[in-house]
C-alpha cells in the first residue's frame, strides 16, 4: 500500500513537472495563437471594424462570398499562385544542386557552404532595396546587360517584369535554407550503400538517382512543404518593393499583402480574416496533397 | 574530357559564389561612395569614406533602431532558447497527460500562416497598450512552435541511460535538464540561436503593425522608411542595408560549424 501510495505521489510529481516546463509555451499558444486564431474565425463572419467595434455586425458568410468577385484578391492570388509555381521548383533544383556540390570532395567546402547560406540570414528588407538597387534603369545589371547589347527593362517598375523580380529575389535569398536541409540529409545516407553500389559497377547517374534521390524523398518533401507554405505567405519584398501598393497595376499584389492593406489600411478586419483563413485553407489542401503524392511518413 | 568537366564544375561552384556575394560586395561598396560619384560604376579607391554610415547614425534615427532591434532580438532570442528548450524536453521525455495531444498542436498550430492571426493579436495588443512598447514587440514571440519541433526532434536522440542514472543518484528532472541534458544539446541549440536570433532580427511584417512612431521602429522598419523618402541617397540606403545585415552574418559566421550537424541530428527533415 505504502509504495502504491509513492509509485503515484512520483507520477503526479512527473505529471505537474511536465506541465512546469510546458508551461510557458501552453500560455503562450493560448493567448497568442489558440484565442487570436478563435476569435478570427469569429470576426470572419461580421463586418468588423477596429476603429468602430460597436458598429460591427454579423453578416453571415458575406465576407467569404463577396471573395469570389473580389477582383483584387483573384489577381492577388493568381499572382502568388504564379509567385509559388515559380519559385518552389526553382529553388528546390538550385538547392539540390548547392547541397551535392558543397557535400563534394571540393577544395574550401566550408566558404562556399557559407557563401551559398549567407543570402538567406539577411533580412528581407536589406535584400530588397539591394535588389532594387541592382536592378534600377541605370543600375548596375542593366549596364551589365547594355554591354551585351541588351536593352534592360525597368524591372520592379515593368508591369511585366515586377512579379518574376521579385521571383528571382525570393529565390536567391532563400535557397541556402533548403540547401543546408538537403546537405543534413545527404550526410544521413549510410556510405555503405555507395560502396555496394560502386562493388556493382553502377556509375555515378546511376548511384545519384538509385541511391540519393529515394534515400532523400522524405527531405524532398518536408523542403517542399516549407517552400511552398513559406511562399503562399510571400509578403515582405512585394511590400518594400511597391511601397505597399502591390503596384505596378496589382502587378505584385500578394493574398498577405491584400490582407494587410484590407485590415490595417481600410480597417475592414472581418473581410481580412476570412481571406486569411481561405489563405490557410488553400495552404493545408495543397499540404496534403502533397502528402498524398509522397505517400510518406515525415515526423 | 573528365579535365574539362571539373573544370566546368568550378566554374559553376565559384560562379554561384558570384552571384550570392555580388550584390552584398557591390552594395558595401556603394555605401562607401561620395553621393557626387553615385551616377558612375567606376570605384575610386582614394574616395571611399565612411561618412554614409556616419550620416545615418548621427543626422538619422539608425542607431535608435539598431538597439531597438538588439533590445527586442535579445529578448526574444533568449526566451526562444529557454522555453522551446523547457518544452520540447517535456514533449520528448516527461509522461504528462495530455503531452501527445500538445504535440500534435505544435504540428497543427506550425501549418497556420501567422498572417490569420494578424488582426486579433493587434487587438489585444493595442488593447493591453501594447503597440510602441518593447512589451508589444517582444512577449508575443517568447515561444516558437518550430523552435519546440526543433527541440523535441533532437531530445529524443539522447540516449535515456543517461537521465536514469543521474535520477538513481537523486537528481531532480530539472537538475537533470539544465546540467545534463541542455550541455549535450549544443549542436540544436547553436541551430535554434541562428534561426531564432536571425527570424527576429529581420523581421519585418509585425513589427510595422506594432511600431507607428520612429522612436520605436526595429531597423527593418526604419530601413523601409528611410527608403521611402531618401532614396536617392543610394549610399546612404546601402550603408543602412549593411547595418542591417552585417550582425545577422558575424552571428551566423560564429555559430555556422555546428549548424549543419545540429539540423541532421534534430532530425528536421
Amino acid at each position: 500500500m505504502g509504495t502504491k501510495m509513492a509509485m503515484r505521489k512520483r507520477y503526479l510529481y512527473e505529471a505537474l513537472t511536465g506541465y512546469a516546463f510546458m508551461l510557458p509555451f501552453i500560455a503562450s499558444i493560448s493567448i497568442f495563437l489558440i484565442g487570436p486564431l478563435i476569435y478570427a474565425f469569429i470576426i470572419s463572419f461580421k463586418e468588423f471594424s477596429f476603429l468602430n467595434p460597436g458598429a460591427s455586425r454579423w453578416i453571415g458568410f458575406e465576407n467569404y462570398i463577396k471573395l469570389f468577385s473580389d477582383p483584387t484578391f483573384k489577381r492577388a492570388l493568381l499572382n502568388t499562385t504564379l509567385y509559388s509555381l515559380g519559385v518552389v521548383p526553382t529553388q528546390l533544383i538550385i538547392a539540390l544542386i548547392l547541397a551535392l556540390i558543397v557535400n563534394s570532395d571540393i577544395k574550401g567546402k566550408t566558404f562556399f557552404r557559407v557563401a551559398y547560406y549567407i543570402p538567406t540570414v539577411t533580412s528581407t528588407v536589406a535584400v530588397s532595396v539591394i535588389f532594387l538597387y541592382l536592378f534600377k534603369a541605370d543600375g548596375l545589371v542593366n549596364a551589365l546587360l547594355a554591354k551585351f547589347g541588351i536593352q534592360g527593362p525597368t524591372w520592379f517598375y515593368d508591369v511585366r517584369f515586377a512579379l518574376p523580380s521579385i521571383m528571382m529575389m525570393a529565390i536567391w535569398s532563400s535557397v541556402g535554407n533548403y540547401m543546408v536541409i538537403f546537405l543534413a540529409g545527404l550526410q544521413d545516407i549510410p556510405s555503405e550503400l555507395y560502396e555496394a553500389a560502386e562493388v556493382d559497377g553502377a556509375n555515378k547517374f546511376q548511384r545519384f538517382f538509385k541511391i540519393t534521390l529515394p534515400m532523400l524523398r522524405p527531405i524532398v518533401f518536408f523542403n517542399l512543404v516549407m517552400s511552398l507554405i513559406g511562399t503562399f505567405q510571400v509578403f515582405d519584398q512585394a511590400y518594400v518593393v511597391s511601397r505597399g501598393t502591390g503596384g505596378p497595376l496589382d502587378a505584385t499584389m500578394t493574398v498577405v499583402l491584400y490582407i494587410y492593406r484590407t485590415g490595417f489600411r481600410d480597417f475592414n478586419m472581418g473581410y481580412a480574416s476570412a481571406m486569411a483563413f481561405v489563405l490557410f485553407v488553400i495552404i493545408l489542401i495543397l499540404t496534403l496533397i502533397q502528402r498524398r503524392l509522397f505517400k510518406e511518413e515525415t515526423y | 574530357m573528365q579535365k574539362m568537366l571539373r573544370f566546368l564544375f568550378y566554374i559553376v561552384v565559384v560562379g554561384y559564389a558570384g552571384i550570392t556575394l555580388g550584390p552584398f560586395i557591390w552594395s558595401i561598396i556603394t555605401s562607401l561612395k561620395p553621393t557626387s560619384e553615385l551616377n558612375t560604376f567606376a570605384v575610386n579607391i582614394k574616395h571611399l569614406t565612411l561618412d554614409n554610415y556616419k550620416m545615418i547614425i548621427t543626422k538619422f534615427p539608425f542607431l535608435r533602431w539598431f538597439i531597438n532591434s538588439a533590445i527586442v532580438a535579445a529578448i526574444v532570442t533568449f526566451g526562444n532558447m529557454l522555453f522551446n528548450s523547457m518544452a520540447g524536453y517535456a514533449l520528448a521525455r516527461i509522461n504528462s497527460p495530455g503531452r501527445n495531444l500538445l504535440f500534435l498542436i505544435v504540428l497543427a498550430l506550425m501549418m497556420i500562416p501567422g498572417q490569420v492571426v494578424m488582426v486579433p493579436t493587434y487587438i489585444l495588443l493595442s488593447k493591453l497598450g501594447w503597440v510602441n512598447t518593447y512589451m508589444g514587440l517582444t512577449i508575443p514571440f517568447l515561444t516558437s512552435n518550430f523552435g519546440i519541433f526543433l527541440m523535441r526532434q533532437f531530445f529524443l536522440t539522447i540516449p535515456r541511460e543517461l537521465e536514469e542514472a543521474a535520477t538513481i543518484d537523486g537528481m531532480s528532472r530539472f537538475g537533470i535538464f539544465f546540467k545534463i541534458v541542455l550541455p549535450l544539446a549544443k549542436p540544436a541549440l547553436a541551430t535554434q540561436f541562428i534561426f531564432m536570433f536571425t527570424g527576429n532580427w529581420n523581421s519585418f511584417l509585425w513589427p510595422s503593425l506594432l511600431t507607428s512612431t520612429s522612436d520605436m521602429y526595429t531597423l527593418p522598419v526604419g530601413l523601409n522608411s528611410f527608403y521611402g523618402q531618401y532614396y536617392q541617397f543610394w549610399n546612404q540606403v546601402m550603408a543602412g542595408a549593411i547595418l542591417l545585415t552585417l550582425p545577422t552574418i558575424v552571428i551566423f559566421l560564429i555559430f555556422q560549424r555546428y549548424f549543419v550537424r545540429g539540423i541532421a541530428t534534430t532530425g528536421l527533415k
